[in-house]
């Protein structure tokens, strides 16, 4: 009896210790494969040609990523200027001021935000936005597009991104203490004073640190992005044209990869760069986090 | 003076509760337009039939091959998530208990992983796949899917954990049970409901993801019969038939849209339902 004891103990200790022990060296793992995949061409190219030239000519061995590296970049900032004002507005809102069942039913609505595939948000952008940008907001401008642009793909990103922002700005909200808020109402403060001088101000870090994440969370989106923006190589500082982000570029081209020398190597490139860019923006803010809420 | 600050309050709780509003608005719009579109498409023939010889050009046939696919794939990876995933986060709550730290560390390497992109695990997923010498398949795209979904379940499961009190740990010991028991007897029964919403976000990511089983699990028109065989899956099959010129074969992409949505609001909303049941049975302090 006590053998058989020992020996579950025994049992679950090392199937715990070992799944957790997988779990931890999986980013390192993920990392180091990427690598090794995408050796050849690092090997062969400066970084800095491979960076910061915008030739993207594979078949002439021609790997210049700038342009998708600057779509990318252009349409994560869009989709985080879009979200971040209803973000904050909300979280605000249903922190302080909306009563307990509007809440609790917002939660379901976020959660349902969050659940919906990808590939949904990128069918609802080309039935829904492309065509509001391309037939509505373009003539506006007085531009001429057909709609499947970098601003589609930031306004389609900017609604992915908002119950991913949004649960972390309200999971802050809820860290500043009731005494805090209560010392500022009975001074005679309203509430958006109160909301303003003593909860943006305690809640800095964390708002700060989901704002990061959710700019992480929108470089690497890839396939409703890839519906919408036209996958066009080019850099341009027109919303209206398209782009082509780093990440649609793996997903376009996973069919041909092999039939080009290097290809597949420049792809498995771009991929580590993603890795790179996005652990580095995760592991900096969750510090940001942890730090702050120490204090 | 009293007067603008009336206006500044009054100001900004309505523009608040305006964004709180135009999210519902959003959501509604959204499940409106797939819905609308899809349902209007949908047929028996689409959910009970594999598409038949011409049916990339509008012919007869339906989506059973994605559903069917998606189905596998979410059901391995998930089953996988949980055989590593659920004794890691009840490590993380039983043995690591004393050791804040370590527990912080682990926590803040977990939340970096969910934060990967998919399209990354992806790219891993093919690159293992070439290196053990696999093609696109079912086991394939499993693999890489459970890849995704491991952290998640993890860190959604750990959270409610983290909350179960510490007298019961204490309870747990005092009468002379082991780390692990303390932690398959006491935690796993007290944190089941976070269990149950760990296990159901997982199935929902997994079904629904896109760019990881682009490489890893190939597409076919037939029902997958073998783990080394190519699955279709639905958001897969949704992607392609979007990009076909004939309307017809767009109008069930709509229709695979729909169907994909149903079954997450499905399960998201049972999630909540699950969950809220189990709290209740869990013991209070």
């Amino acid at each position: 009896m006590r053998l058989k004891r020992l020996l579950y103990n025994r049992f679950g200790e090392i199937w715990m210790l070992s799944a957790i022990t997988i779990i931890l060296l999986f980013p390192l793992v993920i990392g180091i494969a990427l690598f090794i995949k995408s050796d050849s061409i690092v090997s062969s190219y400066s970084l800095a040609e491979l960076l910061f030239s915008s030739e993207w000519l594979p078949s002439e061995g021609k790997f210049g990523f700038l342009p998708f590296i600057i779509s990318s970049i252009y349409v994560t900032i869009l989709a985080f200027a879009f979200s971040v004002p209803i973000c904050l507005l909300t979280a605000i809102y249903l922190s302080e001021y909306a009563p307990k069942r509007l809440t609790v039913f917002m939660q379901t609505v976020i959660d349902i935000l969050a659940g919906i595939p990808s590939v949904v948000y990128g069918m609802w952008g080309i039935l829904v936005i492309v065509p509001f940008v391309g037939e509505t907001l373009a003539p506006m401008f007085g531009v001429k597009s057909h709609g499947y642009s970098i601003l589609s793909g930031g306004m389609v990103l900017a609604v992915m991104c908002i119950p991913y922002i949004l649960s972390m700005l309200i999971e802050t909200f809820k860290t500043v203490p009731n005494g805090l808020k209560e010392a500022s109402l009975s001074m005679g403060a309203t509430r958006w004073e109160t909301i303003k001088h003593s909860i943006l101000k305690k809640g800095r870090p964390g708002i700060i640190s989901a704002f990061g994440l959710g700019l992480a969370k929108a470089f690497g989106e890839t396939l409703a992005v890839m519906m919408v923006v036209g996958n066009v190589v080019n850099i341009t500082a027109n919303p209206f044209d398209s782009g082509y982000p780093l990440p649609a570029l793996i997903a376009n081209n996973y069919g041909e990869m092999l039939s080009i020398p290097m290809y597949d190597s420049a792809l498995m490139f771009a991929a580590f760069l993603l890795l790179i860019v996005i652990l580095f923006i995760n592991l900096f803010f969750r510090y940001f986090i942890y730090k702050s809420q120490k204090i | 003076m009293r007067k603008i600050r009336k206006i500044e309050e009054k100001f900004f709780k309505i523009i608040s509760q305006l964004a709180t509003y135009s999210l519902v608005a959003i959501l509604g719009y959204i499940i409106f337009v797939i819905f609308k579109n899809g349902f209007s498409s949908l047929s028996w023939e689409m959910v009970s039939e594999i598409p038949s010889g011409g049916y990339y050009y509008g012919g007869d046939g339906g989506v059973l091959n994605a559903i069917i696919g998606s189905l596998y794939i979410a059901l391995g990876a998930t089953l996988i998530a949980i055989i590593i995933g659920v004794p890691a986060a009840l490590f993380i709550n039983s043995h690591l208990m004393q050791r804040k730290r370590s527990q912080n560390t682990i926590r803040y390497i977990l939340d970096a992983l969910w934060g990967i992109p998919s399209i990354v695990y992806g790219a891993f997923g093919f690159t293992l796949m070439i290196y053990l010498g696999l093609s696109a398949s079912l086991l394939a795209g499993i693999l890489t899917v459970s890849f995704l979904i491991t952290p998640i379940v993890i860190r959604s499961f750990d959270d409610v954990l983290s909350t179960i009190p510490r007298g019961l740990y204490e309870a747990s010991f005092s009468l002379g049970s082991t780390r692990t028991e303390t932690a398959v007897k006491v935690l796993l029964k007290q944190g089941f409901s976070g269990f149950i919403t760990a296990v159901l976000l997982a199935f929902g990511r997994g079904i629904g993801d896109a760019a990881s089983v682009l490489f890893t699990a190939g597409y076919t028109d037939n029902l997958p019969g073998n783990l080394d065989e190519p699955a279709a899956t639905l958001p897969l099959a949704i992607f392609f038939q979007l990009g076909s010129p004939i309307p017809e074969v767009r109008q069930r992409a709509y229709a695979a849209a729909a169907i994909l949505t149903l079954i997450i609001l499905i399960i998201s909303l049972s999630s909540r339902f699950v969950s809220r049941k189990y709290q209740k049975k869990a013991l209070k302090f």
